[in-house]
Parts: C-alpha cells; sequence; structure tokens
C-alpha cells in the first residue's frame, strides 16, 4: 500500500510537470498600470498607429482624460483624431466591407487583447515581424506565424530579417535587424512597452482603483475577524 | 408607553405566526455537538455564499442583456460604466468558484467523518441534489458572458447528449433549440440559471436543513450525541446553535472573505482559472479555440470523459463519477463513522482517492496529450475503485474502539502557547535587557533549532501514525 501511494503522488507530479513547455520567444513587458505619462504616450501610440484598423469599443475618451487627470481639451487634441468628442469610444474609421476586402478578414477590437493574450504576448509579437517574401504584406511574425496584419511599425523599428542559429540546445529562429529604423531599439522596446501599458489599461481600466481599494477592504476585515474572533472566546469561556 | 406599544405588536405577530417557536426549536434550543472543528465551517460559509451569488447575480440582471447580438458588449458595460458593476461581477464570477471549493471540501468533510451514514442517508442524498444542481446553475451561467469558452464549452457539452443512442441528437437539438449553441440557447439558458434553478436549489438547501434538524448534527468523533441526555433531555455533548455556534460561524466568516476579497481585489481572474483568458474574446460561431476546457471545478469529471475511449462510455462514466456518489451510504459498509476511529488502510484509500480526484481535476485543464490520457485513465480507475470497491475493504476493516462521548482535542489556538514556547528559548540580548520596551518575555524569545527539530519530528510522526 505505501509503495502505491508513493507511486500515485510521483504518478500525479508528474503528471503536472509533464505539461510544462513554454514559447522561447515571448519576452517581458514591464506593466506600470499607475505611470500616467506612459499612457498617454501609449494611447498617443494607439491612436496613431492602431486605431487605423482597430477600434476599441469599450473604451472613452472621457475615460482616458479622467484616469490619467488630463484636462479633456487637452486629451481631444493631443491624442483623439481629428473631429471626435470626449464621450466618443475609441472606434475606428474603417469598415467592416473594406477590412475583410483588404486583409481577408476584420481586424478584431483591442479592447481587451491584453486580457486574453497578456502583456507579453502582446510586447513580444508587435517587436516579432521579419521580412518574409512569401507573405502578401512581405512579413511574417515569429510568434503569430502566419498572421494577418502587416507590420505598422516597420518604419520605427526597421527591418528584421530570421536566422537558423544551431546551439547545443539545438536549433532555434533569431531575428536579425537589417536596417535600422528610425528609432533606436531601445526606444522603440520604450514605445512598444507604453503601448502594451496602455491595452492593458484598456482592458480593465479599473485595476489601479480595484488594487488601492483592496487594502482598506483587507483591514476593514482583518479588524473585524479580530473583534468576531475575541467575541467567540468570551462567549466559548464556559464551554469545556 | 412605547414600549408598551412594541410588545403589543410583537404579540399580535407572535399570537399568529410561530417566529419564536422556529428560532428556539432551530437556534437557541438546537443542541450541536460541541466538538466541530474547522471542517464545520464550510456548511455556513456554502449558505453565505448562495446569498452573495443571488443578491449579486440580480444585480447583474438589471444590466446584463441575453441576447447573443448584445451579451458580450453588456457584461463589459457592467464592468465598465455601471457604478461599482465590476465590483459586483467579479464577486459573482469569484463567488462561483468560492461555492465550488466550499462544496467540495463540505463535502470531503462529510466522507471523512461519515456523516452520510445513518440516519443521515437523505441529508447526504439532498446534499448530492444540490450539488448537481449547482453544477448545472454554474454550467449554465457560464454560457451568459457569451464569450469564445462559454460558447465552445457550451456546444461541447451539450454535444455530449448525442452521444446518447436513437434519442441523442433531437435529444440534444431539444436542449439548444438550435441545431448549434445560438440566441435560442442563450435565452433559455439565462431563464434556467436565473429562475428555475435557483428556485429548486433553495427547495433542496431548505430540505437539506431540514432533514439535518431533524436528526442533527454529526462530529468529528462521529458518535451520537443523542444517545447521553442530561435529565433536561438535552445532549450531554450538545451545546446550543446560537449563540456559541453563530458566533463562532462569524469567526470563519471573516476568514473566508478575507482569501475571498483578496481574490476579487487582486486576482479576479486567478491566473485564468476563475475567469478563463479565451473568454474576453466574444463567441464567434466559425472559429474553434485551438483548447478548450471548462473552468476548473468540472475538470475532475471532464477528465474522465475524456480518459474514456468511446464517447458513449464517457458520457457514461462521467454520470457514473456523480452517481457513485449518491450511493455512498450503502457502499460504505463500515458502521464505524469517523475516520478517527478507521482502520489505516481506509486511510490511505481516502488519501489515493485525493490525490486521484486532484490530479484529475488538473488534467482536465490541459490538451488530451497521449500521455495525459494514460495519466487519466490510471486516476479514473482509481477514482472508481475507490467507490465501487468500498463494499469489499470497509467490511473487514480493523477499526479502532469509538468512544462513547466525544472526545476533547485542544484546538491549535490553546496549543499555540505550548508551540511557541517550544520552538523558541528565552535569551534576551544585552540591549534588550536594558529597554523596558522588550521586557515581555514574548520579545525576549529567540527560536530555538532543536525545538524546532523536535516538533517537525512529533509532527511527521503523528502524521505516519494517524496513517496506520
Amino acid at each position: 500500500m505505501k509503495t502505491f501511494i508513493t507511486t500515485l503522488i510521483l504518478l500525479s507530479t508528474l503528471s503536472f510537470v509533464s505539461n510544462a513547455s513554454e514559447n522561447p520567444n515571448i519576452q517581458n513587458a514591464k506593466i506600470e498600470p499607475t505611470d500616467k505619462v506612459s499612457l498617454l504616450r501609449g494611447a498617443k501610440h494607439f491612436v496613431t498607429y492602431c486605431l487605423g484598423c482597430h477600434s476599441a469599443k469599450y473604451m472613452r475618451y472621457l475615460r482616458i482624460a479622467l484616469d490619467t487627470g488630463v484636462d479633456e481639451k487637452t486629451v481631444l487634441k493631443e491624442i483623439a483624431p481629428e473631429g471626435a468628442i470626449i464621450y466618443d469610444q475609441l472606434h475606428s474609421a474603417m469598415n467592416k466591407h473594406d477590412a475583410e476586402k483588404w486583409f481577408g478578414t476584420q481586424p478584431p477590437d483591442l479592447s481587451l487583447i491584453a486580457r486574453s493574450r497578456g502583456a507579453d504576448w502582446l510586447f513580444s509579437y508587435l517587436k516579432s515581424y521579419y521580412t518574409d517574401p512569401k507573405r502578401p504584406f512581405g512579413v511574417n511574425n515569429l510568434v503569430f506565424p502566419d498572421t494577418a496584419m502587416p507590420n505598422p511599425l516597420w518604419k520605427l523599428q526597421g527591418e528584421q530579417r530570421a536566422s537558423q542559429r544551431k546551439t547545443i540546445w539545438g536549433e532555434y529562429t533569431e531575428l536579425v535587424l537589417d536596417k535600422q529604423g528610425t528609432l533606436s531599439e531601445k526606444e522603440f522596446d520604450l514605445m512598444i512597452n507604453d503601448l502594451v501599458n496602455f491595452l492593458v489599461y484598456v482592458g480593465e481600466p479599473v485595476k489601479v482603483e480595484r488594487e488601492s481599494m483592496g487594502k482598506f477592504v483587507l483591514l476593514f476585515l482583518s479588524v473585524f475577524l479580530v473583534i468576531a474572533y475575541l467575541l467567540k472566546k468570551e462567549y466559548w469561556k464556559d464551554i469545556h | 408607553m412605547k414600549i408598551d406599544r412594541f410588545a403589543q405588536f410583537g404579540n399580535w405577530i407572535f399570537e399568529r405566526f410561530p417566529l419564536a417557536k422556529v428560532w428556539e426549536e432551530h437556534m437557541t434550543h438546537y443542541y450541536a455537538p460541541k466538538n466541530f472543528n474547522i471542517w464545520y465551517f464550510f456548511g455556513s460559509l456554502a449558505l453565505l455564499v448562495l446569498v452573495n451569488q443571488f443578491v449579486t447575480g440580480i444585480l447583474l440582471t438589471m444590466n446584463y442583456k441575453p441576447d447573443a447580438k448584445l451579451a458580450f458588449d453588456s457584461v463589459e458595460y457592467i464592468m465598465r460604466d455601471v457604478h461599482w458593476g465590476w465590483l459586483i461581477r467579479y464577486m459573482h464570477s469569484t463567488g462561483a468558484s468560492a461555492f465550488f471549493i466550499v462544496i467540495y471540501l463540505h463535502m470531503f468533510r462529510g466522507l471523512m467523518y461519515g456523516s452520510f451514514k445513518q440516519p443521515r442517508e437523505l441529508i447526504w442524498i439532498f446534499g448530492m441534489l444540490i450539488f448537481v444542481c449547482l453544477m448545472a446553475e454554474a454550467f449554465m451561467g457560464y454560457l451568459l458572458p457569451w464569450g469564445q469558452m462559454s460558447y465552445w464549452g457550451a456546444q461541447v457539452i451539450i454535444s455530449l447528449f448525442s452521444a446518447i443512442p436513437v434519442i441523442g441528437d433531437d435529444l440534444s437539438l431539444w436542449v439548444r433549440g438550435d441545431y448549434v449553441v445560438s440566441d435560442a440557447t442563450l435565452n433559455r439558458f439565462f431563464a434556467f440559471h436565473v429562475i428555475s434553478v435557483p428556485l429548486v436549489l433553495v427547495m433542496l438547501v431548505f430540505m437539506h436543513l431540514v432533514a439535518l434538524h431533524e436528526v442533527g448534527s454529526n462530529n468529528p468523533d462521529g458518535i451520537e450525541i443523542k444517545k447521553y441526555k442530561d435529565e433536561n433531555g438535552i445532549p450531554l455533548d450538545g451545546i446550543p446553535f446560537h449563540p456559541y455556534y453563530t458566533v463562532k460561524d462569524i469567526v470563519g466568516v471573516a476568514v473566508f472573505l478575507i482569501f475571498f476579497a483578496t481574490v476579487i481585489f487582486y486576482m479576479p481572474e486567478m491566473g485564468g482559472y476563475f475567469l478563463e483568458h479565451a473568454n474576453f474574446i466574444p463567441a464567434d460561431p466559425m472559429k474553434t479555440p485551438e483548447h478548450i476546457a471548462p473552468v476548473w471545478y468540472f475538470t475532475p469529471f471532464y477528465a474522465i470523459l475524456r480518459a474514456i475511449p468511446d464517447k458513449f462510455a464517457g458520457v457514461i462514466g462521467m454520470g457514473g463519477a456523480i452517481v457513485v456518489l449518491f450511493l455512498l451510504p450503502w457502499l460504505d459498509r463500515n458502521p464505524v463513522k469517523s475516520i478517527r476511529y478507521r482502520s489505516g488502510f481506509y486511510k490511505k484509500m481516502i488519501l489515493v482517492f485525493v490525490i486521484s480526484f486532484i490530479s484529475l481535476g488538473y488534467l482536465g485543464t490541459q490538451p488530451a496529450t497521449p500521455l495525459a490520457t494514460t495519466f487519466a485513465r490510471i486516476f479514473t480507475a482509481i477514482y472508481f475503485a475507490f467507490f465501487l470497491l468500498m463494499p469489499l475493504y470497509t467490511r473487514w476493516e480493523k477499526t479502532k474502539p469509538v468512544p462513547k462521548r466525544v472526545t476533547e482535542h485542544h484546538s491549535l489556538e490553546e496549543q499555540l502557547p505550548a508551540i511557541l514556547e517550544e520552538i523558541t528559548e528565552f535569551r534576551p540580548t544585552e540591549s534588550e535587557i536594558g529597554d523596558p520596551a522588550f521586557r515581555s518575555s514574548f520579545f525576549n524569545r529567540r527560536p530555538n533549532a532543536e525545538g524546532i527539530l523536535n516538533l517537525l519530528n512529533r509532527l511527521a510522526k503523528n502524521l505516519k501514525e494517524s496513517l496506520d
């Protein structure tokens, strides 16, 4: 029986680890939802580079203004596209019909993309485009092979090329920068990080408020626990 | 004068409604065993979570739209534009998972202390019916946000009905109201989730409690306290439920709420287990996700379903895994209730069962690779062996003598001072002797390596002995 239990525990741990595998191409984004300047930069990048095709229809410009503490006029002037009003949601101007004609599919709404894909995935995805003449837009992606999305940031990042590298751990694909873009690698990383930071914020705008509120709730509950415990102790004094 | 009026009004009510009588019968004169331990918190906690689900659920319906075109948007509307909507929604989604955690622990308590045995078979049956209802409630509620996982999870589970020979296809069509999961399905699931199943649930909870109060609670020693009564007919080992267990349960509630609030405020998705990542993508009938997994509380049964190669046999296996739980009072042939006085063999069997159940739960969340399927088959076999072989191995168990009265077990809070004394030693530093702030003996104590080692040794020994 004892050996059976030991085998079973081993078997169970084995089944827990047997599925552990990670995509080697994923890099870590630095998410800082309280960094309002980064969020504003990210919002600006989003409107400039993403909003052409992707909407974020659950998000309003007003919310950005309220959450970052910037006044409404500045948000409209600096971030929102021409003609938008403060109560507008971040809708893309591209219609479904055109989108399907040009890209074969409608670009997804990005309001919740950070919650379904995760920040690290987005960060790595946006950095992992490389030249591939076989694809309709001439680019492919290491993180999301055969993606339908062209690389809107190629001017900034420059052109990357995929090259196979052999190491003792096996063969893997590496991206090499062929042609420098208008931004240095560091600047580009910062830009993508801001953009992803904004997308994470858009995924759940209430997150900062939620986490700061949690402290008070837990503090209240701890005090409540102490009082409840003392009450119980008092009542149970005479039970033996 | 005023007080007189109040008293009159009170009397007017009590003459017409047995409020005081019911309160007395079920609270102040309901005698519960005095030796309940930590496992006995989960019943009252289940009730708390039920109330939480009702209140938050009703608030959610005020802004939710059961329409395939609007459902997903309305949930995001609740999360962003409704005042406190995010909190209500997280309380409801976390509450669903909390419900299953609490219920699984509550059921395991019953398994450990033999609470399902004569004369409490009906309480167990009602409890199992509540469990089945809860699974239906959770399954239908999960479709409502209309995300990818909602949609495809429902698609997979409803299609199981079509595995039933002859009537299968018509049956699944009847359940869905369409050839695929669609607006019709969403609407009927909403109706079931919001009205029918909760009504049944409340009725079953009521019957569960009525049956419990008829025979009285079991306890960690698994003995009937009603056998030994004083001259007034009050069980010697019983204490009134109110105020003793009401104040005690409030402590349990406080601890539970601390965990609950931590999840709600700091990890509402619980790493994709309470809210799955793929469910933040709107349902798309044209795009099947690469990996469909039900929410964690269904995964042990889902793993059993996938472990069995034939689809229909898998459905039978999954259903059987639940049906076999209903039969528990008649499968266990041993008259000794509590695990404290059962044989080492039975304790080991329970341990093996727990390992299998948790492993099945994990495997159900993972893609079905050939290796994982092999594991799942082994654990499925053990799951069924635990129950189906029970009539054999429980009959010839070598049990320990059961005491007549409940035993005194020192609770952790009583043991704590002695344990602290053991693992630390009195050794103030120079500065502390002079400093009046450190005069209290507690701050003058330093960890004692030998004491800690002794304690760990004793714990390991106790653990080993308890399995024999």
